[in-house]
């Protein structure tokens, strides 16, 4: 009875330390590291997991969203750093940085509009920003009714919901709204969160999606691969051209096709508001930042490699994912970029 | 109650009848509380009971359409949690043997008592951001060590509460005994004390257990949460709390699916680690009075 | 039982020994631990948060707007959302919670106390994001249909404040204050009703059989007798409530509707000091005007629990020791 106690406890102490061992003995070294943006987490991770399995290097990425991933790319902890938001000349400068885009996402709205068929409402992009800055607040407002002649719209008010967690799919949606809604511009902005003036915040897609089919005249925005792995429906919205789309993976290839990549500044081309018979308004490209002046020039060019083989032979998990593969021939804007990253004179990519 | 006047006999009517209604609501009342906990145990099981496979537990999270599972989670549940307890125990038993036996009505215990009550209830997202400002930030990254100390944090107070309650209970001959027969102070805690009260010092630590096994928001600042298989305390840890939060808001549905089934899996486990403390608790108390 | 006043000297005039005095030194320092740790804790939050409020002075108080855009932030909508959801999780959970007491004090078949005791306590062991998912996928569509429509239609004849408030009148959105109050109420509940019925358990027995002698009934004995007889530990078992309500983050999270504004009704979506810091965190860059506004929410959060969990154990104390 004595020590009882003390046994005990040190059998309890025993046992955790023995996990801890454990813990200890698996730190294995990760080949590849890299950190930022939540939106394109789940399709970097997939490809890394493919990669690793065709015999390259492991992928280890930190979805700490999009600025704690520049922090960490400028202080160097991390092989690559992930932002939804291209980063500014200036800053890329400064902090010795090579930006390119890995992967185009895209964002579309979807409605609960009871005894309407949402597909077939259309909305343009400047009355989206008034509805989302609480001016525009019921479904049959003379506006949308003069859009939408063809369908019985119900006199019900309007619940707009957004992302209620700071976000990549809220940055992207709000500079496409900024841009097209002075309204919305002036009186919200853009950015990963913002100050939004009606409606209700919900975490991640699945809140935002369950709020808009909770509420009746609810409206929200969420990751195209959400509406379409749970087969929602989606609005129409008027693009650059002046054209109706519905949201499709060929829409969103055609606004990247209509990107001025040539043009773009460390190939930030804006996809928003394309004209096109079929490109979707609202389209990003996500971005990846490698050092320019690395530590160890081998493990950028194993962030290289793990990119290369995922433009190569990553097109099935993107379309599996939803997101949408970067055109050929910006894939290539991208690899001329990598040829300008060097070591002592050598570059770490051939050009071509 | 014949003597009764017609008026005194309405009172007591009255009187009765206010009882049983105002008894007949309290029993209302303690419905709606079981009928609360049934009401999300049942969505737990409807929810999550399909995803319920052996992959969970053996494979890690993985990329929607591989068979993906909560293996990293659980294990990184079970070290923070596992480290969390083995610092936060000691030290609020430590806490609770000060109070009952050396600092007792005090001053400075009394004080320490205070706080350490603040403490017990003090938001489980502020000791996140506290140790995000002490450990996470100096370190320049989330790790799994952070996780376990804000877990700590969280189990020192609730460990040392009951170990002072338990203390409490144990007959004051025991020490009065263990002195006569020569025991120096530390000799009659370490060795006739803590024994006495082990069961129920146990209780205490499992409830902390269950406590910090279930908390989500502190872990989000420190430990961060993981899709990889890491056991590496240095780094971003995966845990089952944080899964749950990030799988539940995510566009795909397998790992919706296993959000429902992480939460069902941990809330069974929070649960049982309650009902089994209370188990141990019965035992000492069952034997103090015996 | 053992009273705290039982406990005797253990070592009368005998001279401390080397084991006995790193003992008392390692236990004290224990001891001072739990004081350290909350000391850094008030330190950490309001160095951190110091930028925020050098910035906004005591407008980061007052003031209602909260813009990331703009990086002007005002706490005041959120203070108000966390005030307000926990004052009316606490006016649901009370009645509830002290019915509940007293049930299982004095109704109850014996038989059942213990095990009934143990479900209500259960309720406070299910972890807080389980509340937030049952919250947000069960009872947010459930208010939406049916609660809210019936409170709307019931509560027409509050006058509204015109512009400002309009009680509880507003779109059935399902989430809000009142959704995020009812989640509340469901958590603190067990903890009102298990402080409440060990405060109704210390009543000595003596004073119950008085009033039951005099022919009180149950329910006389309980207004009439103990509740005057252990009035401050009532009330501090409803600020003990009320702290644990303050800080709840991952289940208002799901329910609360996260917007950051002053709210215009009582269904309205509004946010909590809690839920702002847990959304906003992610993408807060350390040394900016960001993350300091959420360490000063945190600071100021703290703060405000601090002196209701003070207020509650002071309370609770008194009994204790009387």
């Amino acid at each position: 009875m004595l020590n009882l106690f003390a046994r005990r406890i040190s059998g309890a102490i025993g046992l955790v330390a023995a996990l801890l061992a454990l813990a200890a003995g698996q730190a294995a070294a990760q080949d590849i590291t890299g950190a930022g943006a939540t939106f394109p987490a789940p399709i970097y991770s997939s490809w890394g997991e493919d990669y690793a399995k065709a015999g390259g290097a492991r992928l280890n990425y930190q979805a700490l969203g999009s600025g704690a991933g520049v922090t960490q790319i400028i202080n160097r902890t991390v092989d690559f750093g992930a932002s939804d938001s291209p980063v500014a000349t200036e800053r890329l400068q400064k902090e010795q940085l090579l930006q390119f885009p890995a992967v185009i996402g895209a964002v579309v709205v979807v409605v609960n509009v009871p005894g309407v068929d949402g597909t077939k409402i259309r909305l343009t992009g400047d009355l989206l920003g008034e509805i989302y800055v609480g001016r525009v607040r019921l479904w049959n407002d003379a506006k949308i009714v003069a859009l939408n002649p063809h369908l019985k719209m119900p006199g019900i008010p309007i619940s707009p919901a957004y992302r209620a967690d700071s976000s990549g799919t809220t940055s992207i949606f709000t500079k496409y709204l900024a841009s097209v809604s002075p309204i919305f511009k002036e009186r919200t902005g853009a950015g990963n969160s913002v100050a939004w003036r009606t409606g209700l915040g919900a975490p991640g897609n699945a809140g935002v999606a369950a709020a808009v089919k909770n509420i009746k005249g609810g409206i929200g925005y969420v990751e195209f691969a959400y509406a379409a792995e749970n087969g929602m429906q989606a609005l129409q919205l008027s693009n650059g051209s002046g054209k109706f789309v519905s949201p499709s993976v060929s829409g969103f290839m055609d606004a990247a096709a209509h990107a001025d990549w040539a043009n773009a500044k460390d190939m930030a081309a804006s996809m928003l508001n394309m004209p096109g018979d079929t490109s979707w308004p609202i389209v990003s490209a996500t971005y990846i930042l490698v050092p320019r002046n690395p530590k160890d020039p081998a493990r950028t060019v194993r962030v290289l490699k793990y990119i290369d083989w995922s433009f190569r032979n990553g097109a099935a998990t993107a379309d599996r994912l939803h997101y949408i593969m970067l055109p050929p021939e910006v894939q290539d804007v991208v690899r001329q970029q990598w040829a300008t990253l060097t070591d002592r004179g050598t570059p770490l990519w051939p050009a071509k | 109650m014949k003597q009764l006047s017609p008026a005194s006999r309405a009172r007591y009517f009255r009187r009765q009848l206010v009882d049983r209604v105002m008894s007949g609501l309290c029993m209302v009342a303690a419905g709606v509380g079981l009928v609360l906990l049934g009401l999300i145990l049942w969505m737990l099981f409807s929810n999550g009971i399909g995803g319920l496979k052996l992959s969970v537990f053996t494979n890690s999270m993985a990329q929607p359409g591989a068979e993906g599972g909560l293996a990293n989670a659980i294990v990184g549940s079970l070290i923070q949690v596992g480290l969390g307890a083995t610092i936060g125990a000691p030290l609020g038993m430590m806490v609770g043997v000060y109070l009952s036996e050396v600092g007792k009505e005090s001053k400075f215990a009394s004080v320490v008592r205070f706080v350490n009550d603040i403490l017990l209830s003090a938001p489980s997202v502020l000791i996140g951001l506290f140790v995000y400002q002490i450990a996470v930030a100096p370190m320049g990254g989330f790790s799994g060590f952070a996780g376990a100390l804000s877990l700590a944090l969280i189990a020192m107070p609730i460990v040392a509460r009951t170990t002072e309650d338990i203390l409490r209970l144990v007959p004051q001959a025991y020490r009065d005994g263990a002195v006569a027969l020569g025991s120096r102070e530390n000799e009659v805690v370490r060795k006739v004390v803590l024994p006495a009260a082990f069961s129920g010092i146990l209780t205490g630590v499992l409830l902390a257990v269950a406590r910090i096994a279930g908390e989500t928001a502190p872990l989000l600042f420190t430990s961060l949460g993981n899709t990889n298989w890491s056991t590496d305390l240095t780094q971003p840890m995966a845990s089952l709390p944080i899964a749950i939060y990030r799988y539940a808001g995510s566009p795909y549905p397998e790992w919706v699916s296993l959000a429902w089934t992480g939460a069902m899996l941990i809330t069974v486990g929070v649960l049982v680690l309650n009902i089994l403390s209370r188990f141990s608790h019965a035992a000492v108390a069952g034997k103090s009075q015996g | 039982m053992t009273t705290p006043a039982a406990h005797r000297p253990l070592i009368g005039a005998r001279r401390m020994h080397l084991g006995d005095t790193t003992f008392r030194i390692s236990l004290f320092a224990a001891g001072a631990l739990v004081i350290i740790v909350l000391f850094s804790i008030l330190a950490i939050m309001f160095a951190g948060g110091k930028l925020a409020f050098d910035t906004f002075g005591l407008g980061f108080i007052t003031g209602t707007e909260w813009n990331p855009v703009t990086q002007i932030y005002g706490a005041l909508p959120a203070i108000t959302g966390t005030l307000m959801t926990a004052i009316l999780a606490l006016l649901i959970a009370w009645p509830i919670g002290f019915g509940i007491a007293f049930f299982l004090t004095e109704t109850c078949p014996v038989k059942l106390r213990g095990p009934l005791g143990v479900a209500v306590e259960l309720l406070a062991a299910i972890p807080s994001i389980v509340y937030g998912m049952w919250g947000f996928f069960v009872l947010a569509p459930f208010m939406a249909e049916y609660v809210q429509p019936w409170l709307t239609s019931t509560f027409i004849w509050i006058p509204p404040i015109p512009d400002t408030f309009y009680w509880f009148t507003a779109p059935p959105i399902g989430v809000g204050l009142i959704t995020a109050s009812l989640i509340l109420a469901i958590m603190i509940l067990p903890f009102i009703a298990a402080t409440t019925r060990d405060v109704l358990l210390s009543t000595p027995q003596l004073l119950k059989d008085g009033a039951y002698a005099m022919g009180a009934t149950r329910w006389e004995a309980l207004t009439g007798v103990v509740i005057p007889a252990v009035r401050g530990s009532l009330f501090g078992a409803v600020f003990l409530g009320l702290g644990r309500a303050l800080g709840e983050t991952m289940a208002v999270v799901f329910v609360i509707g996260n917007a950051i504004r002053m709210p215009d009704s009582l269904m309205a979506p509004s946010a909590t000091i809690a839920s702002v810091v847990a959304n906003s965190f992610p993408e807060a860059e350390p040394g900016t005007l960001d993350l300091a506004v959420l360490l000063a929410l945190g600071f100021i959060l703290f703060v405000v629990s601090f002196g209701v969990l003070a207020i509650a154990r002071l309370l609770l104390r008194q009994e204790r020791m009387s």
